[in-house]
């Protein structure tokens, strides 16, 4: 029995599908905190950032919000980050949607997908795992994933991407570096299959709080 | 590979499904909340829900049917029927739906697709569209209806594929084809209506009316050149299993997704 449950914060910004996120860790036995707080932020043990709509919006609603360097700063100390959609996206440093920077936490550039197929990207579609994750324990590669976007990240280092999907383009549809994990498609939209990454996502967090944490 | 999406409909009244739903267990049949959480467990690829409450006491009560439903669904949700303004849409959003669907309204007004696409992003905005063949046309075209909740609806004078293409350029991100020729005779989708459609635009197709057996869900994808298709009757009386028709289009080629295993069952 655990004194104090590790709080999870979904990252409020004003973009859409906060709730369906913070239905899916709820529905997993979660008690995440949906807000813009920044200090909320910096004292989560475990932290998520959804996403919907384009990168210049959102970069500056997180702007405006003061989340910049909170985001920066936690990712810096390894809090488990977990990033969807836009909340992938906006981890690299530019995109081609908006000529705004990104949080520029991972190096690489955020691309339109190609023409002559429909955008967006729109339906399930398969994750090849190159490497295995935690988060993606008991997710066999070539699972099924909800995806609707129509820009991609694709990271500077190859080493970074965790997944790759084939829509016209082989593109990167997840990455992770340290207690970082980012996904282009979206699990909590995404059935069983989907609820199984943030389980694994929130057993990461039990995890880490056994560890001291240097900013107490 | 993208899958081909199998998407069950329900359309609700005042909280309740309308049409027959046949169902094998005790559950109440007529909770759209249950239904929805139904097909999910077998496998749909995303459900729509098709409000057709005449009055706003209705509307208001789909809201929560929708807010109800979004906590135990995680699959995608489509809300359509009766949506009139940004508002109205904002509300279905954030009462858990991931998309809405405009019809009518956007016939009326064109510019409320690009003003949806504007606040919530164009993957959020569906239109709509019932069509009816125009009789002798040869090549065949169809007119856009508005209003077809009563009898044959309304005449727009908008052709079709025409339509399709100025929603897409105004933010439309999927488009539904309905045709009201084949809706309700279970002989099989509109091939032409659809292929025509599919071909003139960037954005996923969803083919809607006339489904009456699981060949007709693979010539759809197949012939009509359709991203999705949409059923209400086969799936509601049971007639096939969203598993059954996936195993149908995946012995043909069709890609589609493999019904996965709820957690619980590991």
């Amino acid at each position: 029995m655990r004194a104090v449950e590790p709080e999870i914060v979904v990252v409020d910004y004003g973009a859409g599908n906060l709730r369906s996120v913070a239905k899916a860790l709820e529905r997993l036995g979660a008690s995440p905190r949906v807000t813009s707080d920044p200090r909320a932020l910096l004292r989560a043990r475990g932290v998520v950032l959804p996403g919907v709509g384009s990168s210049g919006t959102a970069m500056a609603a997180l702007e405006e919000r003061r989340l910049v360097e909170p985001l920066r700063e936690l990712m810096a100390r390894g809090t488990p980050f977990f990033g969807v959609c836009l909340g992938m996206q906006l981890l690299f440093q530019t995109s081609e949607e908006d000529p705004r920077p990104c949080l520029g936490i991972l190096p690489g550039r955020v691309r339109r997908l190609p023409g002559g197929l429909k955008v967006p990207h729109m339906g399930w579609n398969q994750v090849a795992l190159l490497r295995p994750h935690p988060v993606f324990q008991d997710v066999p590669s070539g699972s099924e994933f909800y995806f609707v976007h129509s820009y991609y990240g694709e990271p500077a280092d190859a080493s970074l991407a965790l997944g790759t999907t084939d829509y016209g383009v082989t593109f990167c549809s997840a990455v992770a570096r340290g207690n970082l994990v980012a996904t282009q498609f979206h699990p909590e939209k995404s059935g069983p299959t989907g609820l199984r990454l943030y389980e694994n996502f929130l057993r990461l967090l039990v995890l880490e709080e056994a560890r001291p944490l240097p900013w107490r | 590979m993208l899958a081909k999406r199998i998407i069950p409909c329900l359309d609700v009244d005042a909280g309740r499904v309308v049409k027959g739903v046949r169902f094998l267990d005790h559950r109440d049949a007529g909770d759209p909340v249950e239904l929805a959480a139904f097909y999910d467990r077998e496998g749909a690829d995303e459900v729509v829900f098709y409000d057709i409450s005449a009055s706003a006491q209705g509307r208001g009560i789909m809201r929560d049917v929708v807010a109800r439903t979004a906590e135990q669904l995680f699959i995608p949700l489509a809300v359509g029927g009766g949506l009139r303004t940004v508002q109205d849409m904002r509300l279905m959003l954030k009462a858990g739906a991931d998309k809405v669907s405009i019809n009518t309204a956007a016939v009326q007004n064109p510019d409320l697709i690009g003003q949806g696409a504007a606040a919530f992003g164009r993957q959020c905005i569906v239109l709509g569209m019932d069509t009816l063949r125009v009789p002798g046309s040869s090549p065949p075209r169809w007119e856009v209806r508005t209003h077809t909740g009563r009898g044959g609806g309304r005449p727009t004078g908008l052709d079709a594929v025409e339509w399709a293409v100025r929603a897409v350029e105004l933010g439309a991100g999927e488009i539904v084809v309905n045709s009201m020729d084949a809706d309700g005779t279970q002989q099989g989708y509109d091939l032409d209506l659809l292929r025509a459609v599919s071909r003139a635009v960037s954005v996923p197709v969803v083919a809607s009316g006339g489904a009456g057996d699981l060949e007709h869900l693979y010539q759809a994808i197949a012939l009509g050149e359709a991203d999705a298709v949409l059923a209400a009757s086969i799936f509601h009386f049971r007639l096939y299993s969203i598993a059954q028709a996936k195993e149908y289009l995946a012995q043909r080629g069709v890609p589609v997704r493999r019904v996965p295993v709820p957690s619980g069952d590991r």
